[in-house]
């Protein structure tokens, strides 16, 4: 009766011995929190500076400093969690979505279906993801949300290619024979255990993309395909003090910080998804 | 005695690091190997048989620690010794021959180069190139392999199992040793070609005087070649003795349970609780002709011939059992007589109704009457369905009416389960209480005919008896009929009416199983009836289904 199920509290613990994957959490919920509740985490306005107070350096009023309007910058951090981290989710969201099912459709009835949908697949995962993001927004029109679908789209492919290869490796298990072989029908033997038991890795990718969406659509930020110049933006706030890196360097580096920390601990928190317990 | 043990291990204690505390694997344990004599080590899976070896070679996992005891080889207390210094003693003094012998060669590497290395790493002077092939070619005579140049030249994949075998005896003999360990060195082989390797490390014993431990599950193997045995369990030796003294008044419980577990100690077939068993019944499963070709891809396009015109024919009530090595094509067989692979030409008949060229739709109204179990209990259950949930799949595929909870209850008690388990997952559960949950999956139907490949094979002795003997009953209780696959002829004794005997595809001899036991038609039945372990272990009147360990 070995390796049965820890219960939350041992689990905790287990977590406790390891600070660096804790920091993660950490910074993620932090930056959820920042998108949720802004004005929780800051007093000041993202919009409206002290035109007397630019070019600020950081200080005790003013932790990130402030802009060439004098506007504080972790304020237009704290609020430009929330356009960076929707559109990154909605970009998670339709990639693991789509690539998931286009993957269990190839993966599960093969042949023809298996042929067809992966050298599609592989046709878009010939296509730099960010290239391809750019198309897609030329094509949409520059705003967050497109930003969100193009980087999305730009993703499916590799989804669809990790789950098709999981489910092939489900659909040999003798369990899903043992299944087929109880009178299960075949949407069933798929819903019930084929699904299920090929979800682990590419819950692990999804946490993975977190953090290269995060940055997919603030590169696109930067490069001015996002949103107009006051809302801030992680990637626009960066490409904002582009022009006085050597003067004010910490315009764009503190925002950039931010962000790095993000992608490092979603990356962080998808290899301890990979460790699934039940293998 | 006037030579100092070549092994002696005393009061070893070994842990492994658990989430908070360490947890011993073996306890105090005790054991000595003299010169030239052959010692087993015997225990069930989980009893630290291969712990204790691991230990004595200094070759102990990271998460594990040797907190007390000694080991002495010849008088040398070699415990606490670094890595480095062990590295020493291992090839030159004691060799060791490793389980899997398809896992424990390099697979990029030569055989000759292999064994060079394990040469080249025991001699204490350099000579040249030319020497140490000769040495190699030298140990891998010695290991049996006569036609040594050949082997030499080859790839491990170029190799059978038990040539593979030989080379890694070859390995262990290249540093000429006093000493060798054999942890399961034949469990991976097939019965003629295990029968060969312990009969050529018996002979190695006498040509060279050397001492072997050889470390094994089948009480059968260790009583049939050992001087002396000696049985583990959770961690402790309980019984250590020469082998006739073992047989006659083994001290120790657990031992005799273990003896009583051994199919080589029954001779008859088992008889069910209730019920009798059934005569002239009729056909309740009919394969004709059936033939199955492979088409192998990479060079050459190769085809591989699994059965070719193979019949079988399984009455209703009763237990045929199909036997073979690997590579018989008896699990194809099993494949296609449930409709998961379909034959290249012949027919399957269930009763009356062919199962042959069915649709996905239709097969599966024959599943209510066709059942399979599979080999691996850890593999064939979702590992993320409870066991209710497991056994009631086909009540729920099939739609049955009723109360669900009640009838899986039922028939897992009809496995000797019960309604504790209904909540928990396959990955609680021992191997034992897999297999019986997937028999109550393959019951939950009622069907006809259950075919079971390799069943009981992967459990322990004791869990195997179990097994069987819940067959048995179950058969007698339901009159239900078996389709046996199964390596382990001294299994088919046990639970068989009929025997059909499989070779390279094709059928070598079919009947009835007292007819082809008691007087084999051909020579391959004959050689695998002499090939199977435990002569030793006189037949007795003991009921399997009692050896509770």
């Amino acid at each position: 009766m070995t390796a049965i199920a820890a219960p939350p509290a041992a689990r905790l613990g287990e977590l406790a011995r390891q600070p660096v994957l804790v920091a993660a959490w950490i910074v993620v919920a932090l930056a959820v929190g920042w998108a949720l509740f802004p004005q929780l985490f800051t007093s000041y306005s993202p919009y409206t500076g002290d035109s007397g107070a630019s070019f600020a350096p950081p200080s005790a009023d003013h932790w990130f400093g402030t802009d060439r309007l004098g506007r504080d910058l972790y304020a237009r951090c704290v609020y430009g969690a929330r356009t960076t981290l929707t559109a990154t989710l909605l970009a998670v969201v339709i990639a693991f979505g789509l690539g998931t099912v286009i993957g269990l459709v190839a993966g599960y009835f093969g042949k023809l279906w298996d042929n067809v949908i992966m050298r599609v697949v592989d046709v878009f995962l010939s296509i730099p993801s960010l290239l391809l993001a750019m198309v897609v927004v030329s094509v949409l029109g520059y705003s967050a949300n497109n930003i969100a679908l193009a980087v999305g789209i730009s993703s499916i492919a590799s989804f669809a290619r990790v789950m098709r290869s999981e489910v092939l490796a489900v659909v040999n298990q003798d369990y899903v024979k043992a299944a087929y072989g109880a009178g299960v029908g075949r949407l069933a033997v798929m819903v019930r255990h084929v699904v299920p038991n090929s979800l682990s890795s590419v819950i692990a990718l999804a946490a993975l993309e977190v953090g290269t969406a995060v940055l997919a659509v603030a590169s696109l930020g930067f490069l001015g395909y996002g949103s107009p110049p006051p809302e801030p933006e992680w990637g626009l706030l960066v490409a904002e003090g582009r022009d006085f890196v050597a003067v004010h360097p910490w315009i764009s580096i503190l925002p950039g910080a931010a962000l790095a920390l993000v992608v490092i601990a979603a990356h962080r928190i998808s290899t301890s998804l990979r460790k699934d317990p039940r293998r | 005695m006037t030579e100092d043990p070549l092994l002696r291990i005393d009061d070893l204690t070994v842990e492994y690091k658990s989430a908070r505390h360490w947890a011993p694997a073996v306890r105090g344990a005790s054991l000595r190997v003299e010169p030239g004599e052959f010692v087993s080590l015997v225990g069930e899976s989980g009893s630290g048989k291969t712990t204790l070896v691991q230990a004595a070679l200094g070759l102990l996992p990271p998460s594990a620690r040797q907190s007390a005891g000694t080991v002495h080889y010849s008088d040398v207390d070699v415990t606490g010794w670094s890595d480095r210094r062990m590295a020493l003693v291992r090839g030159n003094y004691v060799g060791f021959i490793p389980q899997d012998p398809n896992t424990s060669l390099n697979p990029v590497k030569k055989i000759g180069q292999q064994v060079i290395e394990a040469v080249r790493f025991n001699e204490k002077q350099k000579r040249d190139a030319a020497a140490w092939k000769e040495a190699a070619l030298e140990s891998l005579r010695t290991a049996g392999l006569a036609d040594a140049e050949r082997v030499f030249a080859q790839y491990p994949h170029e190799l059978s199992g038990g040539m593979k075998q030989r080379a890694l005896i070859a390995i262990a003999l290249a540093g000429k040793p006093k000493l060798i360990l054999a942890d399961e060195p034949t469990s991976a082989l097939d019965v003629t070609v295990q029968q060969r390797i312990l009969d050529h490390l018996a002979g190695l014993r006498v040509d060279l005087g050397i001492g072997i431990l050889l470390v094994t599950h089948d009480l059968g193997v260790a009583l049939d070649r050992s001087d002396r045995i000696a049985v583990m369990q959770g961690g402790e030796i309980v019984e250590e003795g020469p082998v006739a003294e073992v047989i006659e008044h083994a001290a120790d419980p657990y031992t005799r349970r273990l003896l009583d577990a051994a199919p080589a100690r029954h001779t008859g077939r088992l008889e069910p609780a209730t019920g009798t068993r059934a005569e002239d019944q009729p056909i309740a499963l009919r394969a004709n002709d059936i033939e199955k070709t492979y088409r192998l891809r990479g060079r050459g396009r190769r085809e591989l011939r699994a059965l070719g015109g193979v019949d079988l024919e399984v009455r209703q009530g009763t237990t045929h059992a199909i036997v073979g090595e690997s590579g018989a094509g008896k699990s194809t067989l099993a494949r296609i007589l449930v409709g998961f692979d379909a034959p290249d030409a012949g027919t399957v008949h269930l009763g009356d109704r062919e199962l042959t060229g069915l649709g996905h739709r239709q097969l599966r109204e024959l599943r209510s009457d066709l059942q399979f179990v599979f080999q691996n209990p850890f593999t064939s259950l979702d590992p993320r369905f409870t066991v209710e949930k497991i056994v009631a799949e086909p009540l729920r595929a099939f739609k049955i009416p009723g109360d669900r909870r009640s009838r899986v209850v039922q028939l897992l008690e009809a496995v000797a389960l019960d309604e504790s388990h209904l909540g928990r997952l396959p990955a609680e559960l021992s191997g034992g209480q897999r297999q019986r949950v997937a028999i109550a999956r393959a019951l939950a139907l009622n069907p006809e005919v259950l075919v079971l490949d390799e069943a009981v094979s992967a459990l322990d002795v004791s869990v195997q008896a179990q097994i069987l003997q819940l067959l048995v009953d179950l058969q007698g209780e339901f009159g239900l009929a078996y389709v046996f696959v199964t390596h382990d002829l001294g299994v088919v004794r046990l639970i068989a009416d009929d025997v059909t005997v499989m070779k390279d595809g094709a059928v070598v001899e079919s009947g009835p199983a007292v007819k082809v036991f008691e007087a084999p038609a051909q020579d391959y039945t004959r050689e695998l009836l002499a090939a199977v372990p435990g002569a030793r272990l006189a037949p007795a009147n003991v009921r399997l289904g009692d050896c509770r360990v």
